[in-house]
């Protein structure tokens, strides 16, 4: 579904972010993306959701090259993706349902379907009684849980998730992960940045380990050799 | 509310001083404009009624006999352009001077002759008042031997169109000065939104909002600040007619002040410059949060 070849990054300044990257992603797949701060695991989810075109090598979506994508087809591709952030990236000025809801009004949903589809969402998360909530009321994994609703709102086949507990204490962090994991029962791909090796050691997803830009490791092959065959 | 409006609203609230002077600029911008078109309006009515009044005079040559008026005065009725002639005697254009000429009433009074010749007063029909078409008559009636003389007052016409020409030209470059000044200034707020408002953009883009769903409030911003400026322009140029009118007292009473098409054309020029303000600087600044 999602396909990484011989992918390089350097941004504008000269940095390398990314060295011939190359891998892929199933459908309905769970990937931890793990590595140090400053590996390349947010330049890889930001070349995902366009908001970067690599520098060489191509991203593939279904088979679409993301860097022929005209900036007008670039909100389509968005709409598929759920993305959140470390830092949830919440409007302070609006409830919960608020922000939810902003993510449909900004993509022209229909008014009167707006309300439901919000709810759903919001109780699927667990925060159905917070919706009236501004962000400051609520705790961090809370937020993070407002957060993955608005992602979710439009039904997303694929999820970036890029450090979603980061900012999170243990228990918070458990439950936005198990949140994802249910994401993931539900048939989303879900990619999912991390540097908390705990919670990667203990689940059996598929993990791919980057280290200064290289991909030193996929759990799909279990050697980087098997990796590069050509 | 729709979104969109919502958050052209939320715009005056969060850059109040900078709107504030966008639609000042706007409505200067219009209200230069304006003022040039209530003078243009009222002046060109003015001219008309002093059209109407267009005539071109024959004198006569002294001792022509009373049959020769008479067939000529039918003749000049006949010409196509001429509306009415009317004959004026010695002895009436002598009552005439008189009448107007109150200073000189004595002097008229001691003359043993009449030094004032008779005349034909030709009016022309409408259509046929401008000076060119005056000249013409004139021309023809120079024609006839017992016409000593043939005038037509409208010089100061074609001097007066001149100076309204050089009015509409100076008044317009003030009125466009403002309108770019007005259009930099919405450019400048539009900046400053941009960036308050980068979060919310940053989010828009992230769901999957359209670039033009995100510039919409924009353009709408800018729009609407140009009706305000256009709905500011006409008051000010009320004011600026009702005082005027005061000031000059009873004599002109007959003035005008703009009629509904004039101003939804001004509401619609000050839209006007609004979205051209919006759409100059908006797709640039987006492209940068
Ligand atoms: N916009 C940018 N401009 C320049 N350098 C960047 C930019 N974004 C990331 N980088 C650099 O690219 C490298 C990888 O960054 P990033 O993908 O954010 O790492 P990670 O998410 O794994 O911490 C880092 O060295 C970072 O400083
Ligand atoms: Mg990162």
């Amino acid at each position: 579904m999602i396909r990484f070849s011989n992918v390089t990054k350097r941004f504008d300044n000269g940095t390398e972010a990314l060295k011939d990257i190359s891998f892929q992603v199933k459908k309905s797949e769970f990937l931890f993306l793990t590595g140090h701060s400053g590996a390349g695991k947010s330049t890889i989810l930001s070349l995902i959701s366009a908001h970067e075109t690599p520098t060489e090598g191509e991203v593939r979506i279904s088979g679409l090259r993301l860097q022929q994508l005209k900036s007008k087809d670039v909100p389509r591709l968005r709409r598929k993706l759920g993305i959140v952030f470390q830092d949830f990236r919440l409007l302070e000025n609006r409830t919960a349902a608020e922000n939810v809801a902003f993510a449909l009004e900004v993509t022209g949903a229909r008014t009167d379907t707006i309300p439901g589809k919000v709810m759903r969402v919001l109780t699927q998360v667990g925060l159905a009684s917070k919706a009236r909530a501004f962000p400051q009321q609520l705790s961090g994994g809370e937020q993070q849980r407002v957060a993955i609703a608005r992602a979710l709102v439009n039904d997303p086949p694929i999820f970036l998730a890029d450090e979603p507990t980061g900012n999170l204490d243990e228990r918070a962090a458990r439950s936005v992960f198990k949140l994802l994991r249910h994401i993931h029962a539900g048939g989303t791909s879900v990619i999912m940045a991390t540097h908390n090796l705990d919670l990667v050691r203990r689940h059996e997803y598929r993990t791919v380990e980057l280290k200064q830009g290289e991909l030193v490791y996929d759990s799909a092959y279990d050697s980087v050799e098997e990796l590069d065959p050509a | 509310m729709s979104l969109v409006t919502r958050e052209a609203m939320r715009s005056f609230r969060r850059a109040p001083l900078l709107s504030t002077l966008s639609v000042a600029a706007i409505a200067f911008s219009l209200f230069t404009i304006g003022l040039y078109g209530l003078v243009s309006i009222n002046f060109s009515q003015a001219l008309t009624g002093l059209e109407e009044r267009v005539e071109v005079v024959a004198f006569l040559m002294r001792g022509t006999p009373a049959e020769t008026v008479a067939l000529a005065s039918e003749d000049i009725a006949a010409f196509p352009e001429v509306l009415d002639v009317r004959y004026v005697s010695q002895d009436e254009a002598l009552r005439r001077a008189k009448e107007e000429l109150v200073e000189f009433r004595e002097a008229y009074a001691e003359l043993q002759t009449n030094p004032l010749p008779a005349s034909f007063e030709i009016r022309l029909k409408p259509g046929y008042r401008r000076s060119e078409q005056a000249a013409a008559v004139a021309d023809r009636l120079s024609g006839f031997p017992f016409i000593d003389d043939v005038r037509f007052g409208q010089d100061w016409v074609v001097r007066l169109d001149r100076l309204r020409n050089l009015a509409t030209a100076v008044q317009l470059i003030i009125g466009l000065a403002f309108a770019v000044v007005a259009v930099a200034i919405i450019g400048v707020t539009i900046r400053i939104t941009v960036f308050q408002r980068a979060e919310e953009i940053a989010i828009m883009r992230l769901v999957g909002a359209t670039n033009g769903f995100i510039r919409g409030p924009f353009v709408l911003e800018g729009v609407m600040k140009g009706a305000l400026g256009g709905v500011a322009a006409l008051a000010l140029c009320r004011i600026a007619y009702v005082l005027f009118r005061a000031g000059i007292g009873e004599q002109l009473q007959d003035l005008r002040f703009f009629d509904t098409s004039h101003m939804a054309l001004m509401l619609l020029f000050g839209m006007l410059i609004g979205l051209l303000g919006s759409l100059l600087s908006v797709g640039r600044h987006l492209r940068r949060v």
